[in-house]
């Protein structure tokens, strides 16, 4: 220290000086600016990028390659797809919904447990978000927020459910099948952001439903109406989890109807004789 | 106890286990008994009695449970009339209507324990001696038979229905008549459709837009793997002049249930059929939501395989192969609308479908 103090008048001192500033500071951009570049992205602190490509690389690139451009097989099709222009939002969605990472490959990736915590997943969307090109960032509590939601609302919102939601998800938004094994969720349970999330990034088999087409005011009106679905108890006695009247009608015919007979039969052969005349 | 009216010697009275068919001294002509049957008659064997018959406390206490059972029954349905009036109408429990599930539960159980307690009388009190009913022929006896041929006769001779011809000849012709309303009513089934199951409502030039909302689309709107269940927009555009659309009530949902499309986008090159791929915009692409198999609302669009399915029969159409079936009933392609674009670059059909939506009918495949 002391030989460097001894020189800090040299005529070169300045310029070394001047020329570690503009590395620092060059270096910081380099690390910050992918992030701040794009306003809509979430997640600009460089830490958070950094300790996000950490859990990328461990966790992810064997499937999805180091640079997000998914690996392919030899015999055609993938390990993992790309992940370029995916955004922030489709990694909440996979991540924070358990999708992600898979326990087996399958033809669909369920529901469950998350294997990240919000902190490692806010990571990791911040990452991919930097690093493989603009995406939809993760929505905010316009998509989802239902303080101040009115009946007509809700009603407007159950129309838009029934054009594009309930061919898949049926009517009550328990889910059903689509073709090859693969099945559309159920929608119980979901949580606000992860809906609008999978509305805007259409993952899996599901379709995009861009907010151009349906506003984050409609995207809202529908989860409004589908919790309001929810919410509603089952007048008509045990709903089977709302598989609807033809599995409800079969229940009944053959369990409930089934019962009775046998409870009929049962009393009219069960029967006791005195032993002494 | 009998067999028959008119051969009361023929009966067996019960319990009276000797008397068996074999064993019959007079058998007539109507109950045929073989003395060589080839399966041994196994008889009847000696009565049983039960506990409440040779047991006066055993009987007491049955007849104290069966009145239990019924007087529990008449509390239940009491308590159904007292639960329709106490319990709220919004009241939940275990995840359904408490007013429901309490009528169901009170009113049922009246009715079983009423049911099981009739059982239990019968079964454990009424007499139980067994007894034995003998087959006999169905048909009348030859008297009743005569008798009842003699009273036609003579009520036809009384009418005169064989001499009075006029009378007789009015009569038919009147019932005969009677038969034509039966068939000038299928005149409700008419009339004919014409041309309307060839046609829809869309048209050159009529903006497509999205359901519901009615708002139109542009192609930048529409993102890869999106898909959009759109209308025509005459269904929602006002002209001037005019406080409603063109189409409303029945004649708007009969529009709307052979006009309704859905559009979706994929990349260009994944496109196999080059002239479907001409009919779009940009790889956006607009196929009829009415299944060709039945007519059910196909849009159950899996963005990864280009597949569209119904939900109704698994009918499965190929969208990146002009709609082409893949799987499933349906017999012919979904067919595709041609998308253009208007000077405000929103998209519109460049004009009716080229062929009929829906399910398919005899006289399309005509001409």
């Amino acid at each position: 220290m002391r030989q460097l103090s001894t020189h800090r008048r040299h005529p070169l001192a300045g310029v070394l000086v001047l020329l570690l500033g503009l590395v620092v500071a060059g270096g910081l951009y380099a690390a910050a600016a992918p992030g701040s570049a794009r306003a809509d992205s979430a997640g600009t602190d460089a830490d958070l990028v950094a300790e996000g490509r950490e859990l990328y690389l461990t966790g992810c690139s064997s499937c999805h390659g180091q640079n997000g451009q998914g690996i392919l097989q030899r015999e055609g099709g993938q390990y993992g797809p790309s992940l370029i222009g995916v955004g922030a939002a489709a990694v909440d969605f996979q991540v924070g919904t358990g999708r992600m990472p898979m326990a087996q490959n399958s033809q669909q990736a369920p529901r469950k447990e998350p294997f990240y915590d919000a902190a490692e997943t806010e990571a990791m969307a911040a990452f991919v978000a930097a690093e493989f090109g603009p995406g939809p960032a993760i929505p905010g509590p316009e998509y989802y927020d239902l303080a101040g939601v009115s009946d007509e609302d809700i009603t407007e919102g159950r129309e838009l459910y029934l054009a594009n939601c309930s061919a898949c998800h049926n009517a009550a938004g328990i889910g059903g099948a689509l073709g090859g094994g693969r099945y559309a969720p159920t929608l119980e349970g979901v949580e606000g952001v992860h809906f609008a999330e999978a509305m805007i990034t259409g993952p899996q088999s599901m379709p995009v439903f861009s907010d151009e087409v349906l506003t984050p005011e409609d995207k809202r009106n529908i989860y409004a109406s589908l919790r309001e679905i929810q919410a509603e108890p089952a007048s008509g006695g045990f709903d089977l989890g709302r598989v609807g009247p033809v599995g409800e009608g079969l229940a009944g015919w053959v369990a409930g109807i089934g019962a009775l007979v046998g409870f009929a039969v049962w009393i009219g052969k069960h029967s006791v004789r005195a032993s002494k005349q | 106890m009998t067999t028959h009216g008119s051969h009361p010697a023929d009966g067996s009275s019960a319990g009276d286990s000797a008397n068996l068919p074999a064993e019959q001294a007079h058998p007539d002509e109507r109950v045929e008994v073989h003395a060589g049957d080839p399966v041994a008659n196994p008889g009847l064997g000696s009565h049983q009695p039960r506990p409440t018959d040779v047991d006066p406390a055993a009987e007491k206490r049955a007849e104290r449970q069966i009145s239990l059972l019924f007087a529990i029954s008449a509390l239940l349905t009491l308590g159904f009339c007292v639960a329709y009036f106490a319990i709220p109408r919004d009241a939940v429990l275990f995840g359904t209507s408490a007013l429901n599930l309490a009528l169901g539960v009170t009113l049922g159980l009246a009715l079983l324990l009423i049911g099981i307690g009739a059982i239990q009388w019968a079964k454990t009190l009424m007499d139980d001696h067994e007894m034995v009913e003998m087959r006999h022929g169905s048909g009348s006896s030859d008297e009743d038979k005569a008798e009842a041929l003699a009273a036609f006769e003579q009520g036809a001779e009384e009418s005169g229905f064989g001499r009075r011809s006029m009378l007789r000849g009015t009569l038919l012709t009147s019932l005969g008549v009677l038969g034509l309303p039966a068939v000038v009513l299928f005149a409700d089934l008419g009339p004919l459709p014409g041309n309307a199951p060839r046609r829809t409502v869309w048209a050159k030039g009529v903006r497509v837009v999205n359901d519901v909302t009615g708002e139109p689309l542009r192609p930048d709107e529409i993102q890869l793997g999106q898909l959009v269940n759109a209308q025509p927009g005459v269904f929602y555009e006002i002209a001037e002049g005019e406080e409603h659309p063109a189409y409303e009530g029945t004649e708007l949902l009969n529009a709307k249930a052979k006009a309704s499309v859905v559009v979706v986008r994929m990349l260009p090159d994944e496109i196999v059929n080059a002239s479907s791929a001409d009919k779009g915009v940009d790889g956006i692409l607009c196929y009829s939501k009415i299944c060709p198999h039945l007519g059910c609302p196909i849009s159950l669009w899996e963005q990864q395989t280009k597949n569209l399915i119904c939900p109704c029969h698994q009918s499965t159409f190929n969208l990146a192969d002009g709609g082409r079936v893949v799987f499933g009933p349906a017999r012919r392609a979904v067919p595709q609308l041609e998308l253009g674009l208007d000077d405000e670059g929103y998209l519109i059909a460049l004009g009716d479908f080229a062929e009929p939506v829906g399910p398919s009918f005899p006289e399309m495949y005509q001409d």
